[in-house]
């Protein structure tokens, strides 16, 4: 047994005190070589195919664009400095996320901390990043809450709208066809019994009823579903020249080549997520041409062009039409806002982030209450390219093409 | 319509026993409870892909050369992983339960493999896509395919099993591993090949199912699940046992999807597959209990 001298015990609470003093100092900048990025995402795990296209490779092209370009000026510190990435993967469970999370912020000291992917991940996130104080750029979760949760994590940014925006847009959108004659008044929905399946329809549902649109099909199936005969083939039966089906991607494209082999080619067909992956037009062939989706790009533009070609050249694959451009721009953001910082100060940060106006590769971006206002919301394949049919500020890349082409069958 | 819908259901069965003969076989002869035989699918099916898209090879064709690939991976890993724990193993319980453990580790290497080589991302693409018109509905012709394969390795194997020598030993290890080799049979030796059989059987499945699934590294574990329902449901090595159970999971799940609602296809699965248990705890063609 140890017994504690009063000198040994001053002593020790003597250091204590000086190494906490130390440690709240601010960094000096000579003391820094980089400035540390962390973040923890799904590279394993039911979230990896998602992660694996949205988040992970835009995370990696901004680290290479932002230290290509030299890295980060902070003027205050009077540095530039390049990024330096702490990764970890979370195996896609939140609980893995939030522990991550918390030794990101306190073992490995990071500067700022980048989300996982999925709307789920980044609400379990939530509460972690707002303890710690960083600022939290959901570029890949869809919520109607954010209204909510801006007022509980001021330092949460959302920036992929909710279900209600993607489902009155294409109700809108639809309405528009049908008073110009172009479609009937039928309406089939197949959705996922999952998070953005049960979203998007309970939006869609009531949008659809209140535009007048006869529902004669309106049915979920399970998560992991892998033979959609059954539904196509009722569908077909019922006369409906709207398919809309709010889908996960091994759906999406079951769906499609169900759809093509029973011949079932309705005027719309409009499938959830997947439909703006770059392998879509692999999967469907000839016939991805007039499928509608959720998301879109301006084709015209030529950031967005200039990015897919970065996307490419580093990742090996283009970056999907929905949230993969909408990240990058998060991440856009959050560099453009430390360097008018000018230091690290993570609240400085996220004021920059919530009131600045921003050039990114979707053009001039000012967030409205912490949420990204400005988003494409129905796309349709065009030419090879997934464009923007609706955008929540009323502009359209291009018409829509109604009816979409028959399907070519499989030869 | 009530036609119609037997006939999907049996072509979505055909799935389902062709992806769960190769478990039967290595559950129930090389007594391996293989914890990553889904990730052996998936990885016949990268190899499908690499070999259609690279390549531009025929999937049929790729099934002559990912097949023999699979036997002898299979091969490989009973060899070297599996050999010692049988050895070692004072009873088919505690095989079990080691044999769970390291194929659980043998999951994990797979698939990080593929991660590493392919991505997480999904990975599809379409061969044979085409509608083929059977007794007035249309289904797609990779799905009869696969139904085919299925009742084509389910009989043949069948038949192989219990109309041949070398069926009569590979039953005999299966029945009473202990004994056999006082008639002169190497267990060892027909253990290893049972379940490298079985990892053949696996990379067929993998490579028909490519053609119209969509896949990711990570999927492994979803296709174990369903395999081992329908091997568990039509008795442990039983191939007639798991083809039956694979047909019948496949028409009642199309059937409550058709006539009542697509949302309770996995209850009705899970519903059945409970009755069978209760009912017929050995499964549908499995013998009494030892």
């Amino acid at each position: 047994m140890t017994t504690l001298s009063r000198r040994t015990l001053l002593q020790a609470m003597g250091t204590g005190a000086l190494a906490t003093a130390l440690a709240s100092l601010p960094t000096f900048a000579q003391d820094r070589t980089a400035i540390r990025i962390g973040y923890a995402v799904s590279k394993t795990g039911a979230n990896a195919g998602g992660a694996g296209i949205s988040t992970i490779p835009n995370y990696l092209l901004w680290v290479d664009d932002v230290n290509k370009a030299g890295g980060l000026e902070l003027s205050k510190l009077g540095v530039t400095l390049k990024l330096e990435v702490t990764e970890y993967d979370d195996r896609s469970s939140a609980e893995e996320t939030v522990r991550a999370i918390e030794r990101l912020a306190t073992q490995d000291n990071v500067d700022f901390i980048l989300p996982s992917w999925g709307t789920g991940s980044n609400l379990a996130a939530g509460p972690t990043f707002d303890r710690f104080g960083f600022p939290q750029l959901a570029g890949t979760a869809v919520t109607d809450m954010a209204p909510q949760l801006v007022q509980r994590w001021k330092n949460s940014f959302w920036f992929l709208g909710g279900g209600h925006d993607y489902a009155n847009a294409l109700v809108d959108l639809l309405v528009k066809q049908r008073d110009a004659g172009a479609i009937n008044n039928k309406v089939a929905i197949a959705s996922v019994a999952d998070g953005f399946g049960i979203d998007l329809s309970k939006a869609a549902t009531p949008a659809f009823q209140a535009a007048g649109f006869e529902l004669v099909y309106d049915k979920t199936y399970p998560l992991g579903t892998s033979d959609f005969a059954p539904i196509i083939n009722e569908v077909s039966g019922l006369g409906v020249d709207t398919f809309v089906a709010f889908s996960y991607p091994p759906d999406t494209f079951a769906l499609t080549q169900q759809a093509v082999v029973a011949n079932f080619s309705p005027k719309i067909f409009y499938l959830g997520v997947g439909t703006a992956f770059p392998i879509y037009p692999n999967v469907a062939g000839p016939n991805h041409n007039g499928v509608m989706g959720v998301g879109g790009i301006d084709p015209d533009s030529e950031a967005i062009a200039a990015y897919f070609e970065r996307h490419t050249a580093l990742v090996g694959q283009a970056p999907d039409s929905w949230a993969s451009a909408v990240t990058y721009a998060s991440l856009e953001i959050l560099g453009q806002a430390i360097t008018r910082v000018g230091d690290l100060d993570k609240s400085a940060v996220a004021a920059e982030i919530a009131s600045g106006e921003f050039d990114t590769i979707l053009g001039k971006v000012k967030l409205v209450d912490n949420q990204l206002r400005a988003l494409w919301t129905v796309g349709q394949w065009q030419d090879g390219k997934f464009v923007g049919l609706a955008h929540t500020e009323g502009k359209a890349a291009r018409e829509p093409v109604v009816p979409k082409p028959a399907w070519v069958p499989a030869s | 319509m009530l036609f119609s819908a037997i006939l999907t259901g049996l072509v979505l069965g055909g799935t389902y026993a062709l992806i769960a003969m190769g478990l039967t076989l290595q559950y129930g002869v090389a007594r391996i409870m293989n914890l990553a035989y889904g990730d052996l699918i998936i990885a016949g099916s990268f190899g499908a892909m690499l070999l259609f898209t690279a390549a531009g090879l025929n999937p049929l064709i790729a099934l002559f050369i990912i097949v023999p690939l699979g036997f002898a991976l299979s091969w490989l890993v009973y060899a070297l992983m599996l050999q010692p724990l049988a050895r070692r193993s004072p009873n088919r319980d505690r095989l079990e339960g080691d044999s769970i453990l390291a194929t659980f580790g043998l999951l994990f290497v797979i698939q990080g493999v593929a991660l590493v080589l392919f991505g997480a991302n999904y990975q599809s693409y379409s061969f044979l896509a085409v509608p083929i018109d059977v007794l007035g509905t249309t289904i797609a012709a990779n799905r009869l395919l696969a139904f085919a394969l299925a009742v084509l390795f389910g009989v043949g194997l069948w038949l192989l099993l219990t109309r041949t020598r070398f069926g009569t030993v590979i039953r005999a290890v299966a029945a009473n591993p202990g004994s056999a080799p006082l008639v002169g049979i190497n267990v060892d030796h027909v253990a290893r090949l049972a379940f490298a059989l079985g990892g053949g059987l696996a990379a067929a499945g993998g490579v028909v199912v490519s053609m119209y699934l969509t896949f990711s590294a990570t999927m492994g574990v979803i296709f174990t699940m369903k395999a081992l329902i329908v091997v568990i449901m039509g008795g442990v090595g039983n191939l007639l046992g798991a083809l039956a159970a694979g047909l019948i999971l496949g028409v009642v799940e199309t059937l409550v999807s058709s006539f009542i609602d697509p949302g309770l296809t996995l209850a009705a699965t899970y519903l059945i597959f409970l009755a069978v248990l209760v009912v017929r705890p050995q499964g549908l063609f499995g013998k009494a209990a030892r």
